[in-house]
């Protein structure tokens, strides 16, 4: 049971990380945060260790340490596909991310719909875009608040009440001191949760014998250790279809383009992938659980598997420092994921359709207001029973989502010549394409039915791409192709 | 990017994408981990490694320009 000093302990951590929220508006001073880039880019001065916190941060968040251990002891093996996953995202951020950054340093973009909106002078284009990041990026964020709603019931804590305080100090910080705040508490975040993981995954396998024997007992109790060859399909076109989708989110593209240099980026994708050793661990752990507890663990109660382990395995005390690591790692997320979608509402839609006038001041407060209305949305929608089922899967929504806008935000960097009605509706096509498999799957799944089972995302981009290559062949034989957009032709094909 | 660059950037999805009716198995077994775990822990550091060998040469292509 936990007592008074260990509820001090897991308030306690909470609040200091709040704290240096607020605080990191001193950190690496501005003359004004009253100017979109300094509160929404941090200026882009990171260097290497802080773009390393900042998108790690945003990558390993809280509901990866739920949702990955709750899915290896429901369903075995499948949990490993965000192994790949996380693997092949850092040679795509080598490919894509530094030229995106070069192009946005030099024209000033703080959004991927910036540079949508330039590369086809469309703003229309530049809109969807944005909008297609934002509706992804809420379930993400919500999903952060569902993954600690199982500590907070595990810890007896009223659940509604706390998550509502929570994060409206989350909010609080964040719109005092923009991507500073996210970006400090990260490095909290990552002491914490590593100190945490580490005890755990050196202290379970020495009570339980080793790695072999948990493996060897735990597929005694009927665990997959690998996956249903019919599975094989929609593994690796989830993983792939993941990783491509990753760095589209707004957040993972804004930590990136907050870099000081493209150099930096270059750095954290050969460092970065390191960090995915994390993601093993917790994999193993929902394994262990297994061993633990027992099964089955169903798609229902997988997102205890978790906390349960801690509870069996550790004393309170460790249990609420071990919890309140895992809650300050939704806090970072949904922090950035907040105003990385305020960014992109305020720059592509607010100063486009609005206010056209509005002064640099005037987005970075409209940005504020933004921050606070969506981390209520997600709240709220947090609240809604179906998002509290299978949580893993939820997010692979939000990615089949963003997936979409891969024509216009990576493909275009090598090409001028596809035109922005091609683009527009291929991501059209390619939504509501998604959309109608999603349906016929219930929105329980994100395997298709058909398709060898492959990732509903994928095959979405996949006729996304063919509505593109379509429309383009056909400009191509009616000779009315031509170059798109006002960007340096250097800065594009070049390098 | 240089050709080589991309291959060797290309090489953990030929890997874990193509390979994965090859890993799909539980044996042979290392350190107790199943195959398909240790294979894909494995791949984690390899791809740091390939990312890191092809930032060193860009680096090194780009100081070979600057002098």
């Amino acid at each position: 049971m936990f007592d008074l000093l260990d509820y001090i302990i897991f308030f306690g951590l909470i609040g200091f990380s709040i704290v240096v929220g607020f605080l990191a508006i001193f950190w690496k001073r501005a003359a004004s945060l009253e100017n979109e880039l300094e509160y929404g880019l941090a200026g882009r001065k990171f260097g290497t260790v802080i773009v390393w916190f900042l998108i790690g941060g945003d990558i390993y968040t809280a509901y990866t340490l739920i949702a990955v251990p709750g899915l290896e002891a429901s369903a075995g093996g499948l949990a490993m596909f965000a192994v790949p996953y996380v693997v092949l995202v850092y040679p795509l951020v080598y490919i894509f991310m530094p030229k995106l950054w070069n192009i946005s340093k030099k024209n000033g973009y703080i959004t991927a719909g910036d540079y949508v909106k330039d590369r086809f002078s469309s703003r229309s284009l530049a809109a969807l875009v944005g909008l297609t990041g934002v509706v992804a990026e809420m379930p993400y964020i919500a999903l952060q608040i569902v993954g600690i709603e199982v500590l907070l019931s595990s810890m007896k804590i009223p659940i509604t009440l706390s998550l509502t305080i929570a994060f409206l100090f989350v909010a609080g910080f964040t719109l005092v001191s923009g991507l500073r705040g996210p970006a400090l508490t990260a490095i909290v975040k990552d002491v914490l949760i590593w100190a945490a993981i580490l005890v755990i995954i050196i202290v379970v396998p020495l009570r339980l014998g080793g790695f072999g024997t948990i493996f060897t007992k735990a597929a005694a109790d009927g665990l997959n250790l690998k996956i249903s060859p019919s599975l094989e399909i929609g593994y690796v076109s989830l993983a792939l279809g993941s990783a491509f989708a990753l760095f589209l989110y707004p957040h993972a593209f804004t930590g990136a383009i907050s870099s000081k240099d493209s150099t930096t980026i270059k750095q954290n994708s050969s460092l970065l992938p390191l960090y995915s050793v994390l993601l093993l661990f917790v994999t193993l752990l929902g394994v262990a659980a297994v061993v633990i507890i027992g099964l089955p663990y169903t798609s229902a109660n997988s997102s205890y598997a978790f906390p349960d382990l801690i509870t069996a395995e550790f004393p309170p005390w460790f249990s609420s420092f071990a919890f309140a690591a895992v809650v300050i790692g939704s806090i970072v997320p949904s922090s950035i994921m907040a105003l990385a979608s305020a960014n992109l509402i305020t720059r592509n839609i607010y100063l486009e359709y609005i206010n056209p006038k509005a002064s640099s001041a005037r987005q970075s407060n409209v940005s504020r207001i933004m921050v606070l209305v969506v981390i209520i949305g997600a709240l709220l929608f947090s609240f809604v029973p179906a998002a509290s089922k299978q949580i893993l899967f939820l997010q692979t929504f939000g990615g089949a989502f963003v997936l979409q806008t891969l024509p216009a935000v990576f493909l275009s960097l090598y090409t001028r010549k596809m035109n922005k009605y091609a683009i527009g509706i291929g991501w059209f096509v390619g939504l509501v394409v998604t959309v109608i498999m999603l349906i016929q799957m219930h929105f329980t799944v994100s395997f298709y039915k058909y398709f060898f089972g492959m990732y509903v995302g994928l095959i979405g981009l996949f006729i996304n791409l063919g509505v593109i290559g379509l429309i383009t062949v056909i400009m191509y034989l009616t000779k009315s192709i031509k170059n798109e957009g006002t960007i340096d032709n250097n800065d594009l094909i070049a390098k | 990017m240089k050709v080589i660059n991309m291959i060797l950037l290309a090489i953990p999805f030929a890997f874990l994408i193509f390979g994965i009716t090859l890993y799909n198995r539980t044996n042979p077994k290392l350190g107790g981990f199943p195959f398909f775990y240790w294979f894909q822990m494995l791949w984690i550091f390899l791809t740091a490694i390939l990312t890191s060998i092809v930032y060193l040469n860009e680096r090194k292509e780009k100081n070979k320009t600057v002098s």
